[in-house]
């Protein structure tokens, strides 16, 4: 076992193989949390709207989590990255392929450009949508039906009664399944790897073929990854434990 | 925009085909492998033993917690040399197929005893405890009388799970193996028509998951209905 | 020898004590009825007698045989000593016959035909031979906990516990279930018996336990119990059931 191999002088960027691992660190995380943003917001839009009693969003909502959960994330990433740039214009189409902003100017230099980096956090958040929406929808029906009937029974409008009755219990409900589609999204986002974007496991493959030290790099990049992971679900726990309604228990113990 | 030359499918249909039995071999053994081993990894978690129950929990947090792609890597780096330290061999002798089929039911197992776990811890505490007091022990009472209903319970989840597995199979692409997505991905090198191709295997993967999902939807509702 | 004796039993869960100190014991023969209030620990107490809930100080002492020794063979134990549940815990996905015969045929090694044979013999006897071929699910909850005493019987205990077995019962179906166990008593089964059934006691228990917060507070024969309740907390408990 070799670990100084990891402070060596990288052939590329200016840096030792570790900071190549972190640079790989930085990029996934960055795929992650921008496409959580968008996983989390258009989950949840669709997600309320497959539970409210109106034909046509509940369609477009129910299409939408069909579509996405049923093609494997890879193939979501050859079409984001390959098909759609044919596909509009062929200008846009170009643009998109050649002149977006390579990403080698900023801090943690990447040798890939912006559009590899948008079309794996265009596909990550909207395939992660699917999932984040069929937790949502499902939190909002583990509620009874009771607990709506007696906010439209004080007089509420059906969004005041999904703001003030409804989400609210439900987005506490949905905090444990939530964390565990984050480290989705955060382990899916290594298959950006296939489209050329250098996050976490490509650089430590990357490490392994320049060095031939493929124990190190590959045990580097996990113990990497755990970390991570160890850390959101503490945050996670923490979270749930400030929000938790007194007398409220989700699970029941049973003696 | 481009013109379609979907003629471009059916030229390659053999090669197609080809990578579509890959993909459903592989689908098929990770399977098999997956819920065995993840059977026997819920098992070793739950026993009263730390000695078995420790060691089973580590694994599978750590395949848990590292990337598919990553454990792929993993273990396709690290088959060949477990085999050729045991046999002798030359590493080589391990094709790249046995290193997927390796790493495919490492990982698989991992996630299974997650559901298996999950499908015993589901049944009430009673049911042990009434086959404890009839003098069953630990093995009979898992085998005859929680395991059974856990199976039941968890008969959707685990098919929901193997739809997961079979759209998860198009990760071998990152270690060169020829399955679907590689022929079409070989096919589209090889004539510039990718975006037909992409489509196509999009369009198959999306009509095969939507049905097998719904069967299972339609299952669970009749398994619901029947308690 | 007592057949069942519990000698300065304590139980804690973290630092919670829910026994402390319980000595009593049940005689050949003997019906026990413990009652108290809920979260007294009636329930732990009895779990412990079959080695279902451990507990950290003290001895329990069955057959001869003691249960908080690891080098006793719980299962072979537990073979002889009968359980009923609050629940039932009927196994859900087998048949009432299957219910009957797996203890018979996997822990005692009886042939099928001898535990089928033996297992319609005890469910005639709760009045549900009918019933034989249905599922746990499709029979009300009193004809469950009767075939739950039969399946418990199939055994040939040498005694029987009861855990709250009229508790989760609809009030029409709770005489049903009592009928089979008064019954029981009157051949001379051993029993110990959690129950609030104050009318089952008056009928058929040698001896009553109290129990509030973990200890035994009486320990005294029927006569005694109904007759001058000695403590307060009794007292108070027996005013509460008795008058619904």
């Amino acid at each position: 076992m070799d670990w100084k191999v990891l402070l060596e002088q990288a052939p590329s960027g200016g840096m030792t193989y570790l900071g190549w691992l972190w640079s790989g660190l930085f990029w996934t995380l960055a795929v992650s949390l921008c496409a959580w943003v968008i996983a989390f917001s258009v989950g949840s839009v669709v997600g309320v709207a497959r539970t409210v009693p109106l034909r046509v969003p509940r369609a477009v909502a129910t299409a939408y989590v069909e579509l996405f959960r049923n093609i494997p994330l890879l193939v979501q990433m050859f079409l984001w990255y390959f098909v759609m740039p044919e596909l509009v214009p062929k200008a846009w189409g170009d643009w998109l392929k050649q002149d977006m902003p390579n990403l080698l100017t900023l801090p943690f230099a990447a040798q890939f450009s912006l559009w590899e980096f948008t079309a794996a956090v265009l596909c990550l958040g909207l395939y992660t949508a699917s999932r984040v929406a069929e937790q949502v929808r499902s939190g909002i029906q583990s509620l009874s039906v009771g607990q709506t009937n007696a906010g439209l029974a004080m007089g509420l409008t059906l969004p005041q009664v999904y703001r003030h009755v409804t989400l609210p219990m439900a987005y506490r409900i949905v905090i444990p399944p939530m964390t565990s589609e984050f480290l989705t999204i955060f382990k899916n986002s290594s298959t950006a790897l296939t489209i050329g974007v250098l996050e976490l496991t490509a650089q430590s493959r990357q490490i392994s073929e320049y060095t031939f030290k493929t124990f190190e790099a590959f045990t580097a990049a996990t113990l990497i990854y755990i970390v991570i992971t160890m850390t959101v679900i503490f945050a996670m726990r923490a979270l749930e434990s400030r929000v938790a309604v007194p007398g409220y228990i989700a699970q029941g113990g049973g003696r | 925009m481009l013109e379609f030359d979907w003629g471009v499918i059916w030229k390659y249909r053999e090669s197609l085909w080809d990578g579509m039995l890959t993909s459903l071999q592989l689908f098929a053994i990770a399977l098999a492998g997956g819920i065995f081993f993840g059977t026997l990894l819920a098992l070793a978690r739950l026993a009263p033993w730390k000695l078995v129950s420790v060691p089973a929990a580590g694994f599978v947090n750590l395949i848990r917690s590292i990337p598919f792609i990553m454990a792929i890597f993993w273990f396709y780096f690290l088959t060949p040399v477990i085999v050729s330290k045991f046999t002798g061999q030359q590493g080589e002798a391990v094709g790249p197929f046995t290193s997927a089929v390796v790493a495919f039911i490492m990982v698989e197992s991992a996630y299974y005893s997650e559901i298996v776990r999950a499908g015993i811890q589901s049944i009430p505490r009673g049911q042990p405890a009434a086959a404890y007091a009839l003098g069953l022990n630990y093995w009979q009472s898992m085998g005859h009388v929680v395991l059974p209903q856990a199976f039941r319970n968890m008969l959707p989840v685990m098919l929901t799970q193997a739809v997961i597995l079979f759209q998860d199979t198009s990760l071998v692409y990152v270690v060169a193996l020829k399955d679907f997505l590689g022929a079409a991905s070989k096919a589209g090198q090889l004539t510039g028509r990718i975006v037909e191709l992409y489509i196509f295997v999009a369009v198959v993967f999306f009509i095969l998951c939507f049905l097998a999902s719904h069967a299972v939807k339609r299952l669970q509702a009749r398994l619901a209905a029947g308690r | 020898m007592p057949m069942i004796e519990l000698r300065n039993v304590s139980k804690w869960y973290g630092s919670f004590q829910v026994l402390d100190d319980c000595t009593t014991s049940v005689g050949k023969g003997e019906v026990v009825v413990v009652c108290g209030p809920s979260g007294s620990g009636k329930s732990t107490l009895i779990k412990a007698v079959n080695g279902l809930e451990p507990f950290q100080k003290g001895e329990i002492v069955v057959n001869g045989v003691s249960v908080g020794d690891p080098k006793t063979d719980l299962p072979k134990l537990r073979a002889h000593i009968g359980m009923v549940f609050q629940n039932f815990e009927l196994f859900p996905h087998m048949s009432i016959t299957r219910n009957l015969t797996l203890g018979q045929v996997k822990v005692l090694g009886r042939s099928q035909e001898e535990a089928e044979a033996k297992g319609m013999k005890l469910l005639d006897r709760v009045g549900l031979l009918s019933q034989k071929d249905k599922f746990p699910g499709q029979l009300s909850g009193g004809q469950q906990q009767r075939v739950a005493i039969a399946r418990a019987l199939s055994m040939d205990p040498i005694a029987m516990l009861f855990d709250e077995p009229t508790s989760a019962l609809d009030p029409e179906m709770i005489n049903e279930v009592l009928d089979v166990m008064v019954e029981l008593a009157r051949e001379g089964m051993t029993m110990m018996v959690v129950t609030h059934e104050m009318g089952f006691a008056r009928k058929v228990a040698h001896r009553v336990v109290f129990m509030d917060h973990g200890q035994i507070v009486e320990d005294c024969t029927k006569d005694e119990f109904f007759g001058s309740v000695r403590s307060e907390r009794a007292q108070t408990f027996l005013s509460k059931i008795l008058h619904h």
